[in-house]
């Protein structure tokens, strides 16, 4: 291959959306060896730590990935993660369900409120926006109300008023370990499943390029005989799904349910999909973009934390930062 | 006007075409679709500000900078679609843009006595405080044109304002133009029907193809002399020869009193009661004028209007409910919009993604895609249509016109249709891939395939078409063989004179 012709190739790749998004890291990480705060950036356990405090966060995005891709958006994550984390408290603590049970059943809570917001798309063309806003605020309303408004723990409230302990169920304890030999938390094993599972179904499954293209033309994807509306569930679907399994993931952690859990959530997964290059109109995307921006956005918290910086400035920051990344994706070619 | 040209993006649209207009007439511009009309009115009304040539007015020379200006002079248009905002008071509607104010506050009493006083002019009884939306499409079109008259207007320019009205509204918007007409106001009217033109027209000037023909007096002009102005031109282009077709070859798709509701709901119908066959190895040609239901007829019987539909219709002799895209293409029937950018190809996606969409379920049987199966398919198409890409993986949106719709030709082929319904396959595409489309189409015919054909450039559809329908408001006004049809016949046709063919 002649030199020109290398060259070429390389000035294609720099404008990929891929290339934005590492670049975009790599930038962030410079970020962190000149602010290592004393060589806390240099230290495992504040990668490792980045990795799990962002992987309820990925979670969530490799299911919005998915939907923005459909040309769709999901404002109602946020809102499932509070009503699944109370409903697998309740199921395990309150009612003594086996693990296996509440977790099934939760899945299937997550996928059937997700199913609800893409019918509502579909059948009603309703806008998705609003179809899942108003999801977002009927589940966590639904979450308040099955909990009481109270944190579901393992202090359970009794007749008289009394508190009394009961002991935590082991699936608690087992998401929120850590594994291979303290290395790894659970949940974000269980994040990189999510984004494995996401990439399959849109690299490999004929569902995944009908996903694509209805992002791509609806109008052209209907008429080339792509089952439109049954995608669209699919969709959604696998956005509540993911959602459900963000909710165990943050019970979990928090060792409790709080109805309140996942607040805004859905602003930082949708921050994640769009600083990878997944383009807001549908389409274009994909969930290793998806991976590379929930780093960056998981590296640049991480990194502002361990310096110390106040929230005020720490949003200000984030906000303009993540301002600045997008501009530059925009940029990007396919 | 004098010497108009326009060109849009280098194509040229517009040639030297000239118009005079003198007070108190109703001049009729008419042309075959493309001919240039539209782009002319426009240029008129001050939408369209690059151009060449010269306008003058009273004597004057003037060139708008917008559509204001025009507006200004009393030179007012009503287009094809209706412009009301549909919630708003039809006081509000006469007054969008205009409004009268004083300190920036509307004066609703003005407001509302000058529409009193307009209304009452033009004999319509309406509610001032009431919707627009909520009065039926004739009255709608009431209230557009009285918007266009408030204020005086000089010139009204009408682009086809029957096509949504009734036979009755219609004799009320003739009368309005009448009274018009009467104040010395001139009238620029732009219709494809017949009747409609030798009712009302004293003058008539013919474009086509971009350019000026003639301006005649409608008593001096035989409707037979203007059709061979809208036609008239010289066969150029070079086809390649139809195959003769072999006789009792069986029909592969049979449609009986087929109707389509309309979908943009101006109408009941789109297409009405209509019936034809296309047999093995056939191309049949459907002609027809803007809104004379052909592309809705290709889209209803591809299952894009489900729930709209009525009538009869057969696939190789198998019943098929029109029901979805899907299902039709499981049938064996293809279709290629007219517009490729919008319902054609996803132009963000590669070349292969495209092609290899429609045939997704054939291509990937378990629902596992087989990436190497679709890049041997669209190597195959690439190679077979000579589509000029340095690879597969290239998008889509980076070729060619002509490659482009070749790739749209490739993507539907690949689903092994049977009958390949087509809406201007030839549409934005350069000469040389012209030739190239009406090659393939005879191998297809030759491999079997039947072929339903829209095309609005008359010399490729007496070319390429074995047999000519002519449809006009939904119906079939004619049925031409390859040996009977003529341009004038098949305008004639087209533009609602039953044909005795």
């Amino acid at each position: 291959m002649k030199r020109s012709e290398l060259m070429q190739q390389g000035r294609q790749w720099i404008r990929s959306p891929f290339a934005r998004a590492l670049l975009a890291l790599i930038c962030i990480a410079i970020l962190g060896v000149i602010f290592n705060a004393d060589g806390a950036f240099y230290k495992w356990s504040t990668h490792r730590d980045m990795f799990r405090q962002i992987s309820v966060f990925g979670i969530l995005a490799c299911g919005l990935t998915v939907v923005i891709i459909a040309g769709g958006i999901d404002l109602s994550v946020g809102s499932l993660v509070g009503l699944n984390a109370v409903l697998f408290s309740m199921l395990t603590i309150h009612c003594g369900w086996p693990a296996a049970a509440a977790i099934a059943a939760c899945l299937l809570a997550g996928t059937a409120a997700g199913v609800s917001s893409g019918g509502l798309v579909a059948k009603f063309r309703l806008q998705p926006f609003i179809a899942t806003l108003a999801m977002m605020v009927f589940a966590r309303g639904l979450a308040k109300w099955i909990s009481g408004g109270q944190k579901v723990s393992s202090a359970v409230q009794q007749a008289d008023g009394a508190y009394s302990y009961v002991e935590t169920p082991a699936i608690f304890n087992a998401l929120n370990a850590r594994i291979w030999h303290d290395n790894v938390a659970v949940v974000s094993v269980v994040f990189l499943v999510c984004l494995a599972v996401t990439a399959l179904i849109l690299a490999r499954l004929r569902w995944g390029r009908y996903v694509y293209a209805i992002g791509g033309n609806e109008e052209a994807a209907r008429l080339s005989g792509v089952p439109v509306k049954a995608t669209q569930l699919l969709a959604y679907g696998l956005c509540g799904l993911f959602s459900a399994v963000a909710g165990l993931c943050q019970a979990a952690q928090e060792l409790q349910g709080d109805p309140e859990a996942g607040v805004s959530y859905e602003l930082t997964a949708i921050a994640i999909v769009v600083m990878g290059g997944t383009s807001l109109a549908g389409g274009r995307g994909g969930v290793g973009l998806t991976l590379l921006g929930a780093l960056t956005i998981g590296y640049l918290e991480k990194i502002l934390s361990i310096n110390a910086v106040g929230e005020a400035a720490r949003l200000m920051l984030t906000g303009t930062i993540i301002v600045v990344a997008v501009i530059f994706q925009k940029g990007a070619k396919r | 006007m004098r010497g108009i040209g326009k060109s849009f993006a280098g194509v040229r649209v517009l040639d030297d075409v000239q118009l005079t207009l003198y007070a108190g007439e109703t001049h009729i511009l008419a042309g075959e679709n493309g001919a240039g009309k539209s782009t002319l009115i426009k240029i008129l009304a001050g939408i369209y500000t690059e151009f060449t040539g010269e306008i003058s007015f009273n004597g004057r020379p003037v060139r708008f900078k917008n559509p204001q200006a025009a507006s200004a002079l009393g030179i007012r248009v009503i287009h094809q679609e209706l412009s009301l905002v549909r919630e708003m008071s039809v006081l509000d509607n006469l007054f969008l843009g205009r409004e009268l104010c004083r300190y920036s506050m509307l004066r609703r009493k003005t407001q509302r006595e000058q529409a009193a006083a307009l209304l009452q002019r033009l004999g319509l009884d309406l509610d001032l405080q009431r919707t627009a939306g909520s009065y039926p499409l004739g009255l709608q079109q009431m209230i557009e044109i009285a918007k266009a008259l408030l204020g005086d207007a000089v010139v009204l320019i009408l682009d086809e304002p029957t096509s949504a009205l009734t036979g009755i509204e219609a004799e009320k918007l003739f009368a309005f133009m009448a009274a018009l007409k009467e104040r010395g106001c001139a009238l620029i009217y732009i219709s494809h029907k017949m009747e409609e033109i030798y009712r009302l027209a004293d003058r008539i000037t013919v474009l086509r193809d971009g350019r000026w023909i003639g301006s005649e007096r409608a008593d001096a002009l035989p409707r037979a002399e203007m059709i061979r102005w809208m036609v008239g031109r010289e066969l150029t282009g070079h086809f390649p020869a139809r195959p003769a077709l072999v006789p009792g070859a069986p029909a592969l798709l049979r449609v009986t009193g087929f109707s389509v509701a309309d979908p943009a709901g101006k109408r009941d119908f789109a297409v009405r009661d209509l019936s034809l066959e296309v047999r093995r190895g056939e191309i049949v040609g459907l002609a027809g004028l803007q809104g004379a239901g052909n592309s809705e007829l290709l889209l209803g019987l591809f299952g894009a209007y489900p729930g709209g539909v009525r009538g009869l219709m057969e696939v190789e002799g198998k019943r098929l409910t029109p029901g979805s895209p899907a299902m039709a293409i499981a049938a064996g029937l293809a279709l290629v919009t007219n517009d490729r950018k919008q319902t054609g190809l996803i132009a963000d996606h590669s070349i292969r993604w495209n092609l290899t969409l429609a045939a997704l379920r054939r291509l990937s049987p378990a629902g596992w895609l087989r990436p190497r199966r679709e890049r041997a398919c669209a190597a195959d198409y690439l190679e077979r249509l000579a589509i000029r890409a340095a690879s597969s993986d290239q998008p889509v949106a980076t070729l060619s016109g002509g490659n482009q719709q070749k790739v749209v030709l490739s993507k539907w082929l690949a689903t092994q249709p049977r009958v390949l319904l087509l809406d201007e396959p030839t549409r934005g595409v350069d000469i040389g891939a012209k030739h190239e489309i009406y090659e393939l189409m005879n191998q297809w015919t030759a491999q079997g395939l039947g072929i339903l054909l829209i095309t609005s450039e008359m010399p490729e559809l007496l070319a390429l078409s074995d047999r000519i329908l002519v449809m006009h408001g939904g119906r079939v006004t004619a049925e031409l063989s390859r040996r009977t049809a003529t341009p004038e016949g098949i305008m004639r046709a087209a533009m609602g004179e039953e044909a005795a063919a």
